[in-house]
C-alpha cells in the first residue's frame, strides 16, 4: 500500500514543474502543456484524498477539473489559432500587445 | 399704484424691443417705444398734477431684500423733487424718441438704439423715483451702463467703442466712492429708507469716525463719498474726461445724456440728499468749490474746440458747474431750477447740431462735425438756425429766455454766500461770460458767413424733416419759456413758483439780499452775456482775421486750451500707461503666466510623469504577470502558514 504522503509529493512536485514550465517556456504550446501538468497534478492529490477519506466527493471533482480542463484547452488553443494567423508567432515573449 | 407704470412702461419697451426686434419689428421699433416714453409722460404729468395738490406718494411694492436687520423694498417716493425731475426726464426723452425716428432711420441697429433708449429711461426714472439708497444706487448703476451701450453704439467704429469704454471705466471711480457712501449710511443708519435717514440726520451729526487715522465727521465723510459718485456721473472735475468723448455717440444719445437721463443724476442726488449735506459745512463747500471752479474750466475748454458736439459738451460741463455751486451754496431750488431749463435748451442745442451734422452727412460732407468746415448753413436750414438762436440766447442768460431766471438765481445765491461765495461768483461771471462767447461763436462759424465746404456739397444741403424739425420747435417753446415758473421775486412777487414748490423738500435759502445787491448781480449778468455776445460778434462776423491773429499771438494758451489742458494725456500717462504696464508685467507675466499657468500645467504634468513610470508595470508580457502572481500566492501562502 502507497501511503498517501507519497501521493501528495508526488503531487507537489508535478505542479512545482507546472509552474516553473508556465514561467518559464516561452512555447505558448508548452506553456499549455504546463497548464495541464498543474490541473493533473490537482487531481492526484484529490484522487487521493478521496480515497483515504473514503468519499466520492473527491473523485466527482477530478471530473469537474477534468471537463474544464478539456473546454479550456480548447478554447486556448483557439484563440492562439485565430491569434496566429494576424501575428504569425507562438513566442510567449513576442506578444506584448498590451505593453503600456 | 398706476404710477410704478412710470418707470414700468420703457422697461417693457425695451423687453420686447430687445427681444423680438432683430427679427420681427426691425425698423419699426419706433412704435414700441414711443408710445411707451409718451405714456410714461402723461402719467409723469398726473403725478405731477396729483404732488401739486399736496400729496406726497411713499409706497414699498415689493420686498427686494430681507435679511436680518437689512431690509430694503422697492418702493418709490414722488414727492414736489421727484415729480420736477419725472417731468423733465420723460418730456425730453418724448421728444428725443421722436426725433430719432428721423436721425436714426435707415441705421442697421435701429431697434436696438431704441432698446437702450427705453432702457436708459427705464433706469434714470428708477433713480429718481426710488424711495431707498439701494434703489437709488440700482438706477445709478443701470444708468451707467446704457450710456456705455449708447456711447459705443456704432462699435465698429473704435473711437466710438473707446469711448463708451472710457465712460463706464471713468464712472466706475465715482461710484466706487458712491457705493462707499450707501454703505456707510447703512452702517450708521441701520437703514437705506430716505425717510429714515434724512429723519435721523441731525441725530448723528457731530458724530465723527475714524478714517486711515483721522478722525472724520460722519457726515462730511458720507456726503463727500456721495459727492464721489456725483462728481463722476455728472461730470466734474476731475472725472469730466468722458463727457467730452461720449459726443462718439449718435446725437440723439448725446442730447439725452446731457440734457435728461445721465448727467443731471448726480446733481438730483444731492438736491435729494440736502439734509445730510446741510449738516457738513465742508462737503457744502467741497460741492460749491468743485462746480465754481469745473464751470469756468470747461468754459475755457469750450472757447477754442472745432468740433460742434464738443462745444456744446463742455458747456455742459460748465452748465453742470453752475448747478453744483447752487447745491454748494445751499440754493438746492435754484440748482433744481436751472437742471430743469437746462435740459430744454440744451436738449435743443443737442438736437439742432444734429440736424446740422444730419443735413451734412446727407449732402456727402466728410468733415460733418467740423466748424471751421461749416458756415452760411443759415439759408439752408431757417428752422435749425432759428431754434439754435433760441437756445442759444436761453443759455447765454439774455433777459426773458429761461436760462436767465436759473442763472441768474444761481449767481444771486453765490453772491450772498460769504467770502467764498463771492469769488466763486466772479468765477461764475466770468464763465458766463465766455458762455455768451462760444455759444454765439458756434452759431457764427455754423450758421452765417460764406459755407467752407466745396460747392457741389453746399448745393445738396437741406432742411431736416419734420419728425426733426416738430421736436426741435416743442423744444424751443420749452427752452423759451420753461424759465417762467421761476421769475425772482424782485420782478414779480410769488414768481419764484418752482422755488415754492420745491421748498418742502429742498428748503428756502438762507440769507437775503439787498435790492442792491439782486440789482447789481442781474446787471452783471446781463452785461457779460452781452458782452460775451459783442466779442463773440466782432472776431467771427466783423473782423474775421482776429481770431488767427489772437491764435498766433496767444499760441502757447491756445494749444493749451484746445487740448484740454492735456487732462487726457496727463491721465494716460500717470494712470492708464502705469496701470497697463502693472497689468502686463505683474498680472498677465507674473501671476496669469507663472502662477494661473504654473498651477493648471503643473498639476496634469505631474499626473503624466507619475503615470509614465507607472506604465512600465504593464509589460504586456503575461509570463511576468504570471510570476508575480506565483509570487504573490506563495507570499499569501507563506503568511498563511508563518503567522501564527
Amino acid at each position: 500500500m502507497v501511503p498517501l504522503s507519497w501521493y501528495i509529493m508526488l503531487s507537489a512536485v508535478v505542479f512545482s514543474i507546472g509552474v516553473l514550465g508556465f514561467l518559464m517556456r516561452r512555447n505558448l504550446i508548452m506553456v499549455f502543456l504546463s497548464i495541464e501538468l498543474m490541473l493533473n497534478s490537482i487531481n492526484i492529490s484529490l484522487a487521493a484524498f478521496s480515497h483515504y477519506l473514503q468519499s466520492i466527493t473527491g473523485q466527482i471533482m477530478v471530473f469537474l477539473v477534468i471537463t474544464v480542463a478539456a473546454a479550456e484547452a480548447a478554447i486556448g488553443l483557439a484563440i492562439l489559432m485565430a491569434f496566429y494567423k494576424n501575428n504569425p508567432t507562438i513566442k510567449a515573449d513576442e506578444i506584448n500587445l498590451l505593453k503600456g | 399704484m398706476k404710477y410704478a407704470l412710470i418707470p414700468l412702461l420703457p422697461l417693457i419697451a425695451f423687453m420686447i424691443n430687445i427681444l423680438f426686434g432683430r427679427r420681427y419689428i426691425k425698423d419699426k421699433a419706433h412704435w414700441v417705444s414711443v408710445p411707451a416714453v409718451i405714456g410714461s409722460f402723461i402719467l409723469a404729468v398726473s403725478a405731477f398734477m396729483d404732488v401739486k395738490a399736496g400729496n406726497v406718494i411713499n409706497i414699498d411694492i415689493y420686498n427686494w431684500i430681507a435679511s436680518g436687520s437689512f431690509k430694503v423694498a422697492i418702493g418709490f417716493l414722488i414727492d414736489p423733487l421727484t415729480a420736477v425731475m419725472l417731468i423733465v426726464v420723460t418730456s425730453i426723452s418724448s421728444l428725443i424718441f421722436i426725433y430719432s425716428i428721423g436721425y436714426m432711420h435707415g441705421d442697421g441697429g435701429y431697434y436696438r438704439f431704441y432698446a437702450y433708449l427705453s432702457l436708459f429711461v427705464f433706469s434714470m426714472l428708477i433713480l429718481v423715483m426710488a424711495n431707498n439708497f439701494l434703489l437709488l444706487y440700482f438706477g445709478w448703476e443701470a444708468v451707467g451702463l446704457c450710456s456705455y451701450f449708447l456711447i459705443g453704439f456704432w462699435f465698429h467704429k473704435k473711437s466710438a467703442a473707446d469711448a463708451g469704454k472710457k465712460a463706464f471705466i471713468v464712472n466706475r471711480f465715482g461710484d466706487f466712492g458712491f457705493g462707499l457712501g450707501v454703505i456707510l449710511i447703512f452702517l450708521t443708519f441701520g437703514s437705506l429708507e430716505y425717510t429714515h435717514v434724512f429723519g435721523h440726520a441731525s441725530v448723528i451729526a457731530g458724530k465723527t469716525i475714524n478714517f486711515f487715522g483721522y478722525d472724520v465727521g460722519t457726515i462730511t465723510l458720507i456726503c463727500l463719498l456721495l459727492f464721489c459718485g456725483a462728481v463722476g456721473k455728472s461730470a466734474q472735475l476731475p472725472l469730466h474726461v468722458w463727457l467730452p468723448d461720449a459726443m462718439e455717440g449718435p446725437t440723439p444719445v448725446s442730447a439725452l445724456i446731457h440734457a435728461a437721463t445721465m448727467v443731471t443724476a448726480g446733481v438730483f442726488m444731492v438736491a435729494r440728499c440736502n439734509p445730510l449735506f446741510d449738516l457738513s459745512p465742508v462737503a457744502m463747500n467741497t460741492v460749491a468749490v468743485v462746480g465754481g471752479v469745473t464751470a469756468i474750466f470747461a468754459a475755457t475748454i469750450a472757447l477754442v474746440q472745432n468740433d460742434i458736439k464738443r462745444v456744446i459738451a463742455y458747456s455742459t460741463i460748465s452748465q453742470l458747474g453752475y448747478m453744483f455751486l447752487a447745491l454748494g451754496v445751499g440754493a438746492y431750488s435754484a440748482g433744481i431750477f436751472h437742471l430743469y431749463t437746462h435740459a430744454y435748451f440744451k436738449a435743443l442745442l443737442f438736437l439742432a447740431s444734429g440736424s446740422v451734422i444730419h443735413a451734412l452727412h446727407h449732402a456727402g460732407h466728410h468733415d460733418e462735425q467740423n466748424m471751421q468746415k461749416m458756415g452760411g448753413l443759415k439759408k439752408h436750414m431757417p428752422t435749425t438756425y432759428i431754434v439754435f438762436i433760441l437756445a442759444t440766447l436761453s443759455i447765454t442768460g439774455i433777459p426773458l429766455f429761461s436760462g436767465f431766471f436759473s442763472k441768474d438765481e444761481i449767481l444771486y445765491r453765490a453772491f450772498l454766500g460769504g467770502g467764498l461765495g463771492k469769488f466763486l461768483w466772479f468765477l461764475a461771471a466770468l464763465a458766463a461770460l465766455m458762455t455768451a462767447f462760444y455759444s454765439w461763436r458756434l452759431i457764427y462759424l455754423t450758421f452765417h458767413g460764406k459755407f467752407r465746404g466745396s460747392d457741389e456739397h453746399e448745393h445738396h444741403i437741406h432742411e431736416s424733416p419734420k419728425v426733426i424739425t416738430i421736436p426741435l420747435w416743442l423744444l424751443a417753446f420749452g427752452a423759451v419759456f420753461a424759465g417762467y415758473v421761476g421769475i425772482p421775486p424782485i420782478f414779480y412777487e410769488h414768481g419764484d413758483r418752482i422755488g415754492e414748490f420745491l421748498a418742502p423738500v429742498l428748503g428756502h435759502p438762507l440769507g437775503h439780499g439787498t435790492h442792491a445787491e439782486e440789482i447789481f448781480v442781474i446787471a452783471v449778468s446781463i452785461l457779460v452775456a452781452l458782452a460775451g455776445w459783442f466779442i463773440a460778434y466782432t472776431m467771427y462776423l466783423k473782423k474775421t482775421e482776429l481770431p488767427q491773429k489772437l491764435e498766433a499771438r496767444f499760441q502757447p494758451l491756445h494749444k493749451l486750451l484746445f487740448n484740454k489742458y492735456y487732462i487726457d494725456e496727463l491721465y494716460s500717462k500717470t494712470l492708464v500707461q502705469p496701470m497697463l504696464r502693472a497689468s502686463d508685467k505683474i498680472f498677465l507675466g507674473f501671476f496669469d503666466g507663472r502662477i494661473i499657468e504654473g498651477v493648471v500645467n503643473g498639476v496634469p504634468s505631474f499626473i503624466a510623469s507619475f503615470s509614465r513610470g507607472l506604465r512600465r508595470i504593464q509589460t504586456g508580457v503575461f509570463s511576468s504577470y504570471a510570476l508575480v502572481m506565483a509570487i504573490g500566492a506563495l507570499c499569501i501562502i507563506a503568511a498563511m502558514v508563518f503567522w501564527k
